[in-house]
């Protein structure tokens, strides 16, 4: 790419992308603005935002899906570091193999990872006699969240000199130590960052949550949706609008860090 | 001497390592000694990084044993070893300052904090670091750093300091500061250092022991002065310093002949009209007129190198390098003298007269005039020759029908360069295959521990039927 500044054609371009992109979001973060409780302009308002932290039913599923994407991104950490370290340590062929398997979850679509999620807790649930439920929803996220956290840690821990960990060994560290002490230092911007991907994940999953939810759990995504099965009430734009911006914060976090990370690097 | 009443610190006994089917050392047994600078010195892939690490405790042996201070510590866990290691890429830990790099084994071993600070303090004195405490790692040089990557070693007070190649990635002038620096603080510490280079000069320098290690086995063990004047064989010959290398004949003792001529020398023991490889050193060289010289040449080329000139002298095919503080001029012939005491004698690398295949002909065909033979599970097809089915014969290589460039996937397919010795006239290299060793001349350079395809030229060979009394000749 060229500094030069793009012709009149590049930014029209680049403009109508934009607006194909974003109108819908912007549509909608305009609506919960309104008065109205349709999407003729009636003037501006917070009421439907007012209105949101009074429904029972939301706050609860709010509650629900931080609780569930604090808890599984922070468990998806800690696996998938594990299991990166794991991976990394064997050697060609197997490793190659190993981490293209976990990085299924990924490909494979949401609705066959719902579905399988809840066929599996269905049969386990028949021979152990529980429900889907919260642990269910949070073991699923959990699962689909791991593959995250192994794609982020693997990079650094490839690019981590290992001769780092044996001399943590050399010094006195036992394994452990010299992981905590050493190696985990050097991990930890792929482990932020794995972190940082599975809580969006987590927050914005409907389809894996909606087959392993069982009869009573709610969280945001598959809540807006019954609602939307009765009537379309105006606060689910305003939920949707602080679900959004949610999202984009952590987006623009991790990007800064990792542009600083890079930064810092190339000016080694 | 009074360096053989020290005692013993670490001895390998024995030691053979094996990765992925390939052997990287070999039966290797060697004893270091308290407050000795031993320097491990061999090309890469000979082995000498794994014996480091074998010591440190990064690598446990598939067989033998390693003792510590008459202690058997095979099993014990790096950290629990009185030793530490210099890395090759020094190897700080980039979350942590200077201060803390060094003092990191100390706070592992819970000694109080105030005596750190002195021991840390004092550490960084001694390699020239005073007033970095407060430093970041990722900032300093490299020169720095290696010396940050000392004192962190250092301060833990082992008995013994393992280094891998620290100097390795300094500049030149850098590299030679430090080797004084390092033999410096070795002397100030009075601690043994197990140092391992690929750099001949700086395993000169700085050694009192000098072990030199190719090919998974330890070729000679000695002080410099040992290693340099009188090497065991042509590797050693070649790898230390500069050297004529040639082949010649014990014709009886202190007789050899070298290039057509006899000439006297020192050693004994070799027995009779024994092929022998002869080292003489550039400046055991005196340039004499042709009439007084024990052999003649015609002088190639002639380069001024500060102290001396280094010459080229050709003896008819045969070059042989001069360093002489008198210059000869180009073109002119002129004569060379050794003292007897200047001739090394050294056993051959490899003793064979020419290759020798044994086997028996498992396919032949008369009117296409052919025949084959296996060879470590590969076929072998000899083109115009042929030799009935089921004879058992013998083939004669000479060491110029090998070579190891062609078409195809060569007639074995992965054959180990071992060495590469420069013999005036040819490079001498030998080769190892699954069940045995090869001799072939080649007049490019090539590069040793690497594998490569091996092809054989048939014309050049002769055979020998074994069945039957008669000899053909091919």
């Amino acid at each position: 790419m060229t500094k030069k500044k793009g012709g009149v054609f590049t930014k029209f371009y680049i403009a109508l992308i934009l607006i194909f992109l974003y109108s819908p979001i912007a549509v909608m973060i305009i609506t919960s603005f309104n008065k109205g409780k349709t999407v003729v302009w009636k003037g501006f308002s917070l009421k439907w935002y007012g209105e949101l932290f009074k429904d029972k039913a939301i706050l609860g599923a709010l509650v629900n899906t931080l609780t569930i994407a604090l808890l599984a991104s922070f468990f998806a950490t800690i696996l998938g570091t594990m299991a990166a370290i794991g991976i990394n340590n064997f050697r060609g062929k197997k490793r190659a193999v190993i981490q293209n398997v976990s990085n299924i979850p990924i490909i494979s679509p949401d609705i066959v990872m719902g579905v399988s999620l809840m066929l599996l807790f269905a049969f386990l649930g028949n021979i152990f006699n529980f429900e889907m439920g919260y642990v269910t929803v949070l073991i699923s996220h959990i699962c689909f969240c791991v593959p995250f956290v192994v794609l982020n840690v693997i990079p650094r821990l490839r690019r981590m000199d290992q001769s780092i960990y044996d001399a943590a060994l050399d010094l006195g560290c036992n394994q452990f130590q010299a992981f905590f002490k050493v190696v985990i230092h050097e991990l930890m911007p792929g482990i932020i960052s794995g972190f940082l991907m599975s809580f969006t994940y987590s927050l914005d999953d409907f389809i894996i949550t909606h087959f392993t939810q069982g009869a009573k759990f709610q969280n945001l995504s598959t809540e807006i949706y019954a609602m939307l099965r009765r009537k379309i009430p105006p606060t689910i734009n305003a939920l949707s609008t602080l679900l959004f911006v949610t999202i984009i914060i952590i987006m623009i976090i991790i990007n800064v860090r990792d542009r600083r990370e890079e930064k810092r690097n190339s000016g080694r | 001497m009074e360096k053989t009443a020290k005692k013993t610190v670490i001895s390998l006994r024995d030691i053979f390592v094996r990765f992925d089917g390939e052997v990287i050392l070999n039966h290797i047994n060697l004893d270091i000694r308290e407050k000795e600078f031993v320097t491990i010195l061999g090309p890469s892939g000979c082995g000498k990084t794994t014996t480091l690490r074998i010591i440190g405790g990064f690598v446990s042996p598939d067989s033998g044993d390693v003792i510590f201070d008459g202690e058997k510590i095979n099993d014990l866990p790096p950290n629990k070893r009185s030793v530490n290691t210099v890395f090759q890429k020094y190897s700080l830990f980039p979350h942590l300052n200077v201060f803390d790099n060094v003092a990191f084994g100390l706070k592992l071993k819970k000694v109080p904090k105030d005596e750190i600070k002195k021991k840390v303090t004092k550490m960084l004195a001694t390699v020239d670091l005073k007033g970095y405490e407060k430093r970041s790692v990722q900032k300093l040089s490299g020169g720095q750093q290696q010396r940050v990557a000392i004192a962190r070693a250092l301060v833990c007070d082992p008995e013994v300091i393992l280094l891998d190649e620290p100097l390795g990635a300094l500049d030149l002038k850098l590299r030679k500061s430090m080797q004084l620096e390092l033999k410096e603080i070795q002397r100030q510490t009075e601690k043994t250092f197990i140092y391992v280079t690929h750099d001949q000069e700086e395993a000169l320098t700085m050694s009192d022991r000098v072990v030199v290690m190719n090919n998974g086995s330890i070729e000679q063990i000695g002080t410099p002065e040992d290693i340099y004047n009188e090497p065991v064989n042509a590797f050693v010959a070649d790898f230390i310093g500069e050297a004529n290398i040639l082949n010649g004949i014990m014709i009886d003792d202190c007789r050899v002949r070298i290039l057509g001529k006899e000439l006297e020398c020192v050693d004994k023991g070799f027995g009779t009209n024994t092929p022998v490889d002869v080292v003489i050193r550039p400046e055991d060289i005196q340039i004499t007129s042709p009439e007084d010289g024990q052999l003649t040449g015609v002088v190639q080329s002639s380069i001024f190198k500060g102290v001396h000139y280094e010459m080229s002298v050709m003896c008819g095919k045969c070059e042989i390098i001069v360093q002489s503080t008198k210059s000869a001029e180009i073109g002119s012939t002129v004569g060379m003298r050794v003292i007897p005491f200047n001739i090394q004698i050294m056993n051959k690398l490899l003793p064979i007269q020419s290759n020798t295949i044994e086997t028996t002909v498992t396919y032949a065909d008369e009117s296409a005039q052919y025949f084959e033979f296996e060879l470590e599970g590969e076929t072998i097809t000899v083109k115009d020759k042929y030799i009935p089915k089921g004879k058992r014969v013998r083939v004669y290589l000479p060491f110029d029908a090998l070579s190891i460039t062609g078409a195809g996937d060569g007639d074995l397919k992965d054959v180990y360069i071992e060495s590469v010795v420069y013999k005036g006239e040819h490079n001498e290299i030998i080769l190892e295959s699954d069940s045995r060793k090869w001799l072939m001349l080649s007049d490019t350079d090539e590069q040793v521990a690497t594998y490569v395809p091996l092809y054989f030229d048939f014309s050049k060979a002769s055979f020998e039927i074994l069945d039957s009394a008669e000899e053909k000749e091919g």
